[in-house]
Order: structure tokens, then C-alpha cells, then sequence
């Protein structure tokens, strides 16, 4: 096999899945920011407090009820959005005649709650959680070693990714939405209810953190930090991107995992950062995002 | 959009009261007056390191608020000045040798250039966004502090020497250096109180409360922004470097987002947009953590709740109710 700039091909693409799967966290993560920034114009800082929970509740489920991954792929994040229903009905909806900078502070309040609650009773080691059965083990493509589970994630990322902007985009149900989200007064008066719209579309963005807090759990240890430190990359993500559309935050998230992983390979010190210094060089070139809308 | 609008009209803080035209109102000097006499006790009261927390994060929560309460610009990485500041100051006492008061010195201009680079940045987004850049980027200094060679890690930088303020009079008792720390940080806030009243002041909460009116007006927004950006993060590293010559410490603590947090909450609490909130704000936490540090993650917890009862039945903070009845801008 060939090899570039010194770099054994396997060292390099095994980085570059790595980033891919980092990447598919990333996109699912802020697909859900940008879905409920879209309608309720807040940035949900709690999204990676939810993610954490996500896990959490997949390990629950599989240790207290015996409940596995696969029905815990679809419990986890109804039970995680029906947590975020509330959150919104109870409080979140009493801020929206304010500056939106408060339903930042609320929900930052929320993600403190949450991880302390998580932190006090489970402590900060991590707790394991098993890969299922059928996709454990891996495939040798001939060029490196593919493990089976981390395959699944970029897929199944994928097809919630595509499937949310598909929704969003091309269905009658999509269009309100994008319809509410550019004058939720002028919907209303249609005869759509947008305080139900809102209140659902914070669930499916939150149960979209879930979905992911599954995917996340046979991957890196259930651990009540995991969301912290993943959420402010993907608020850098999101900036990068722009969050005026779909589409821009889901291949944002992607290309971003990969960019990542490469930084990795060829200067590994820079990976931890080079996200930050991508959005300093698009705050400087294209303030707006990738993607986004001229302010 | 929408957004835009909000980004504009930053929160609404309880100094709406028209300023007084010249002068610190009698009202003020007298609180003033009271505290400095207060704290002038304090030391022979309560435990010195204590009180001298304390005012690190009085200094800390006002230069923060210069920035949220009067500008109205939500920072959410003001631990990237913090503690930047406190490593700076600390290897300057450290490694270099330099007297306490240089040592201060270098760890604010440290901050104050950090802030001119990151605050020119950050005033390109507006609102939310302007509060997600600001957080990446604390982020970003958090990880080199972790990474530096000097920073020493997950370490810190651990017993850096209490020198000899200008090399003459020794800092090593806690009782000298609560005098020294004493007139930093109270002086600090006076030279706050100073610029938010101010012409330039009285221009940022023009800004604040309506941005296209001020650039109507003629102003140039933008550099009002980054002044009062770099002026929040040069008091921010004023605040974090002197604490890091009270604990002879310099830590990751100092720059985790989880303290960008708690500067926002002591701002929330004591009432933002206020004089003397960001004050209270801070003395209420820092007990708080004083005193409930046994129990643990539960800290984070009740930070999470004074977050959530604050946002949602308390915005006008602790002296902005007491300014309320008393119909006066405190």
C-alpha cells in the first residue's frame, strides 16, 4: 500500500472513521440545536446534558429493567423527549417574551441540575455498556480493520440525519414548521396549533440528543461528563455552520469529525482545538456560518 | 429575524432610572464609605484567604457585569481571562521572580490582549451566538492551559511565592497581603463604577438598549464593543490574577467553562446591571461553596437551581428588588 507524507494508510483511515464517528455525534447533535433554535430561537445549552441522559437511561434500562439496545434505541430518546416536554411546558415557555438570552441561562441551570443529579449518584468513572451481540466483532476490508458497531453508528446517524431533513424539508408537516419558524403569528392565524409545534419540536430535537446518547453509550463509557465537554464543540460546530439551515449542520458536523480526525494524524496536539480555529477563520472570512444567513 | 432584535436589546436590567448628572450620588458614596469600613474589620473577623476570595470574585462578577449588565453582551468564556490572568501571574511570580504588583500587572495586560483578540472576534455575531463563540473560545484557552509546557498541566502551577510588594514590603502573612488584595479589587471596582458612569458608559447602554438607534446616531458600535470587551476582560484578569497571589496557585479550576458559569450566576444573583449586585452576587456564592463544600456534586446542583429559580421569578437579582423599593439605581 501506498503511503502518504510518511503516514501508513491504515494509521490514517482508521483517524479519519474515528473522526467520522465524531463527526456523526457532532451532526446528530446539531441537527437537534438547529431544529429547536429554528422554531424557539433558543440555544438549548442542556442539549449535552440530554445526550449524557440519553446513555444514562439506555444503561438503565438494560440494567434495572433488563430492557437491551435495541428497544432502548427507540425508549431512550421518547423517554428522554418526553423529559424535554416537560422541561418545556413548565419552564422554558414562560421565557419566551423575554430576551432570548435567558432561555440560554435556564437551560444552562438545567444542564448544571442534571449532571450534578447524574454526577452525585453514579460518580464520574464511567460505567460500561456492552456492544449488542450482532455487532460486535468487525470486518477486515483488506486496508484496515472495520469494527461492526462503529460502522452501525456512522449509518444509523446518517439515516437520522437524512431522515430528519427529509421530514423538515419535503413533507407537509416539514413545511409548517419552516413556515412557523419564519412568522409563527401569521401560522397560527391558519388555524395551526404552534404552541403544540413548539412544544414537539423541543421534544424531537431533545430526543434527537438522546438518539445519540444511545449511539454513544457501547462507544465511549457512560459517564455524566460525556455531554459537557461534546457540547461546547458542537456550539462551535453550530457557529461554523450557521444554523439557518438543515442540511448545513448536519455536513458541518461530518466534515468537521473528519477534519478533526486528520488533525490527529498529522499534528495530534492541534486536534483539541483545531475546531476553535476553524470558527476563529469563519468568524473572520464569513461571520454568518458555511451555510448560514447573512445577519 | 427575530434574533437580531434581541442581540440589540441585550437584557433588561433594573438600572433604568435616568443617571444622575454629575457626581457619585450621596447614596452611593455612602454604601461605599460603609463597605470600605467594613472591609477594613474584615480580616480580624473572618478567616483573611476567605474574605480575600471573596473580593477576587467581587472584582471578577463586576467586570463581567460591565460587560452583560451595561452592554449587554452575554460572555459566556470570562474564565478564559480569569484564569488566563492567573497563570500568567503566577509563572511571573514563579519562574520570573517579579514583585507581586508586577506580577498582577503582567497577568492583566495578559488578559486585556487575550481579550482584544478574542473580543474582535466574538462582536462579529450578535446575542446567541456571540454568547456560543465566546464559550468556544474560552474552551480553546482552557485546552492550552492544559497543554502549554509552562502551565504544568492537570498541576497547575502550585506554590508560587507571595513576594514583596514593590520589592519593599513583604506579602508572606495573610494580613498584609488582605491590604494589598484590599486595595486592588476595591480600587478595581471604583474604576468600574467610574466608566459605566461615564459618556462612554451612558453610549453602551444605548447600545445595549437599542443598537441600530446608536448607529443612527453616529456611533461606531463595533468599537464601543470591543472597548468595553477588552476593559470586562482586563478587570476579569485583574480579579483572577490577584487571586492567584492569594492561593499561590494557578489551576484548570480557573479556566473550566464551569467557572465562565458561575460568574454569570454571582451576576444573575446579586441583580445584573447593577453596582452593587455583582458584589452581593459573589460574597452569596462564594459562602455558599464555603459552606456546603462537603456535599460535593450536590454545589452544582444548587448553582442549578439558583440558575433556574433566577432566570425563571428573579431577574432583577438581589439588589435589583432592593433598588426597586427603594426607587433608586443601586
Amino acid at each position: 500500500m501506498f503511503e502518504l507524507l510518511g503516514i501508513p494508510p491504515q494509521v490514517l483511515l482508521g483517524q479519519l472513521l474515528l473522526g467520522l464517528i465524531n463527526g456523526s455525534f457532532y451532526a446528530v447533535l446539531s441537527l437537534g440545536l438547529a431544529v429547536i433554535f429554528g422554531l424557539l430561537n433558543i440555544i438549548n445549552f442542556a442539549h449535552g446534558a440530554l445526550y449524557m441522559m440519553g446513555a444514562f437511561v439506555a444503561w438503565m434500562l438494560l440494567n434495572y429493567v433488563g430492557i437491551g439496545y435495541w428497544p432502548a434505541l427507540i425508549l431512550a430518546p421518547l423517554i428522554v423527549g418526553a423529559f424535554g416536554i416537560v422541561l418545556e411546558r413548565t419552564m422554558l415557555a414562560r421565557l419566551y417574551h423575554l430576551d432570548h438570552l435567558y432561555g440560554l441561562l435556564l437551560t444552562f441551570g438545567l444542564a448544571l441540575i442534571i449532571q450534578g443529579l447524574f454526577r452525585n449518584y453514579y460518580g464520574i468513572s464511567g460505567l460500561p455498556y456492552r456492544i449488542p451481540d450482532i455487532l460486535s466483532g468487525g470486518h477486515n476490508l483488506g486496508f484496515m480493520f472495520m469494527p461492526n458497531y462503529r460502522a452501525w453508528v456512522v449509518v444509523a446517524s446518517v439515516i437520522v440525519c437524512f431522515g430528519t431533513w427529509f421530514m423538515i424539508e419535503k413533507t407537509r408537516l416539514g413545511a409548517y414548521l419552516r413556515a412557523a419558524t419564519e412568522n409563527p403569528v401569521l401560522v397560527g392565524a391558519f388555524g395551526i396549533n404552534v404552541p403544540l409545534m413548539i412544544t414537539l419540536t423541543y421534544g424531537f430535537g431533545v430526543a434527537l440528543a438522546g438518539f445519540a446518547g444511545v449511539l454513544a453509550a457501547p462507544i465511549y463509557s457512560v459517564n455524566p461528563n460525556m455531554g459537557a465537554d461534546m457540547i461546547i464543540v458542537v456550539f462551535a460546530v453550530v457557529v461554523i455552520g450557521g444554523m439557518g439551515s438543515i442540511m448545513g449542520a448536519i455536513l458541518t458536523g461530518y466534515i468537521l469529525g473528519l477534519v478533526e480526525g486528520l488533525t490527529r494524524v498529522f499534528y495530534p496536539e492541534g486536534s483539541a482545538v483545531v475546531i476553535f480555529v476553524i470558527m476563529a477563520i469563519v468568524l473572520l472570512i464569513k461571520p454568518e456560518g458555511l451555510f448560514g444567513r447573512a445577519a | 429575524m427575530a434574533m437580531n432584535d434581541a442581540g440589540a436589546a441585550g437584557p433588561k436590567t433594573a438600572d433604568d432610572a435616568p443617571a444622575r448628572p454629575a457626581g457619585m450620588p450621596m447614596l452611593h458614596k455612602a454604601i461605599f464609605g460603609i463597605l470600605l469600613i467594613f472591609l477594613l474589620a474584615l480580616p480580624f473577623l473572618v478567616y483573611p484567604i476567605f474574605a480575600m476570595k471573596v473580593m477576587c470574585f467581587a472584582l471578577f462578577a463586576a467586570a463581567f457585569n460591565l460587560l452583560l449588565g451595561f452592554g449587554g453582551l452575554l460572555s459566556f468564556g470570562h474564565a478564559a481571562y480569569f484564569g488566563g490572568a492567573s497563570y500568567v501571574a503566577a509563572h511571573a511570580a514563579k519562574v520570573w521572580g517579579l514583585t507581586p504588583e508586577l506580577s498582577v500587572l503582567a497577568g492583566t495586560a495578559a488578559a486585556a490582549f487575550l481579550g482584544l483578540i478574542i473580543g474582535a472576534l466574538s462582536i462579529r455575531r450578535q446575542g446567541i451566538y456571540f454568547a456560543m463563540v465566546t464559550l468556544a473560545f474560552a474552551q480553546m484557552v482552557y485546552f492550552l492551559s492544559l497543554q502549554l509546557p509552562f502551565t504544568g498541566g492537570e498541576d497547575g502551577i502550585q506554590s508560587v511565592p507571595r513576594g514583596d510588594l514593590f520589592g519593599l514590603i513583604p506579602l508572606q502573612d495573610n494580613i498584609s497581603l488582605y491590604f494589598f488584595v484590599l486595595a486592588v479589587t476595591f480600587g478595581g471596582i471604583l474604576f468600574l463604577y467610574r466608566i459605566v458612569h461615564s459618556p462612554f458608559g451612558q453610549v453602551l447602554k444605548a447600545i445595549r438598549e437599542n443598537e441600530p438607534r446608536a448607529v443612527s446616531l453616529g456611533y461606531n458600535v463595533n468599537r464601543y464593543k470591543l472597548l468595553v470587551f477588552v476593559l470586562s476582560a482586563t478587570f476579569a484578569g485583574l480579579a483572577g490574577a490577584t487571586k492567584s497571589q492569594v492561593f499561590q496557585l494557578a489551576s484548570l479550576t480557573d479556566v473550566h467553562w464551569s467557572m465562565s458559569g458561575e460568574v454569570v450566576l454571582m451576576t444573575l444573583l446579586g441583580g445584573m446591571g447593577t453596582i452593587f449586585g455583582p458584589l452581593v452576587g459573589a460574597a452569596a456564592i462564594v459562602t455558599m461553596q464555603n459552606y456546603l463544600a462537603t456535599l460535593g456534586a450536590w454545589v452544582t446542583i444548587i448553582q442549578g437551581v439558583i440558575f433556574v429559580i433566577g432566570v425563571l421569578l428573579f431577574r432583577e437579582g438581589i439588589v435589583g428588588v432592593i433598588s426597586r423599593w427603594l426607587k433608586r439605581p443601586l
